[in-house]
């Protein structure tokens, strides 16, 4: 079967996020007021054959903690759906 | 005879001919290793230098560490040889888990490149041997991201270990307690971000990178 796959990474709770507090300082330059807490992530997705959702499941999150996250700092959360 | 220096190189590597020429002039012999490449060869320490191996891409380090040679660093790591990562090597070996915690974007999200003031915390460390504590050294930073962080447990673990080795005076990335340098726990693995191999000639503004490279060709002459 084939999945489509999409991996949310973002920066764990307490990790500082330059990006984010940058976006967030900008925002009100642009009128946009009110915002707090802005967390920039980045998203991977992908296709993946595999016998049924828990394999691939189990497949994603083996990628998340070996290569697609860094856990020191990073956390995914991972979306596994049958591929239309 | 003197000893030899292998330099990693990955496609992205930027600095692997400083380094060569910095060890050179202080007498040792410079190996560039390709990264595709399994087998050291005859090295008596190990430089993971700086650049933007493979791109960067997903994160600094994070495809390195799975070229072929990192098996082999880790080996000579284990066995208990000297390696030093500096700037993206430092990431590098972080990503391979040689070293504790990450290189985050710096604080204000600003590239930092110019000289950088660390200050000496211990010399027990394959970088260090020869400096004294409390020495404060011109080296240069050139990065994006430099920004050391860690568990609260790891920071313990590294000051109750003594294993912070330099201090920026002036904290340019915003790294958890001006962290520019850690070692392992065997001591002879060290990562930092400031460029030593950049600060060992008259002409490049400052010698006081020598005192480190010194420290590490006698580690490795000790192999």
């Amino acid at each position: 079967m084939i999945f489509d796959c999409h991996v949310d990474v973002q920066l764990r709770p307490g990790i500082s996020d330059p990006q984010g507090s940058t976006i967030e300082k900008a925002l009100p330059a642009l009128g946009f007021d009110g915002v707090a807490g802005v967390r920039v992530g980045k998203s991977v997705m992908f296709r993946l054959e595999a016998d049924d959702e828990a394999a691939a499941r189990r497949e994603v999150e083996d990628m998340c903690n070996r290569f697609l996250t860094n856990p020191v700092i990073e956390d995914a959360s991972i979306r596994v759906s049958a591929s239309s | 005879m003197g000893a030899t220096v292998g330099v990693v190189l990955f496609p992205g590597s930027n600095c692997e001919m400083d380094v060569v020429e910095a060890v050179e002039r202080l007498g040792a012999t410079g190996k560039l290793l390709w990264h595709d490449d399994s087998n050291l060869g005859d090295v008596d320490a190990v430089v993971v230098p700086g650049g933007f191996a493979h791109g960067d891409y997903l994160r600094p380090g994070a495809i390195a560490r799975f070229s072929p040679v990192m098996g082999a660093v880790a080996t000579f790591a284990q066995d208990g040889g000297p390696v030093v990562g500096i700037c993206n090597g430092f990431q590098v070996l972080t990503e391979a888990h040689l070293l504790p915690g990450a290189l985050q974007k710096n604080a204000g999200l600003k590239f930092r490149c110019g000289p950088s003031r660390l200050r000496v915390e211990t010399t027990d460390s394959v970088l260090t041997s020869a400096a004294s504590i409390g020495d404060v050294l011109e080296i240069p930073i050139n990065h994006f991201e430099g920004n050391y962080t860690c568990s609260a447990e790891t920071l313990a673990e590294l000051r109750a270990e003594d294993r912070v080795v330099v201090r920026y005076v002036d904290n340019p990335n915003g790294s958890v307690d001006d962290i520019a340098g850690v070692c392992s726990a065997g001591r002879n693995v060290v990562g930092l971000m400031p460029h030593p191999e950049r600060a060992s000639h008259e002409l490049l503004g400052s010698t006081d990178g020598v005192v480190m490279l010194r420290s590490l060709l006698a580690a490795a002459g000790l192999r």
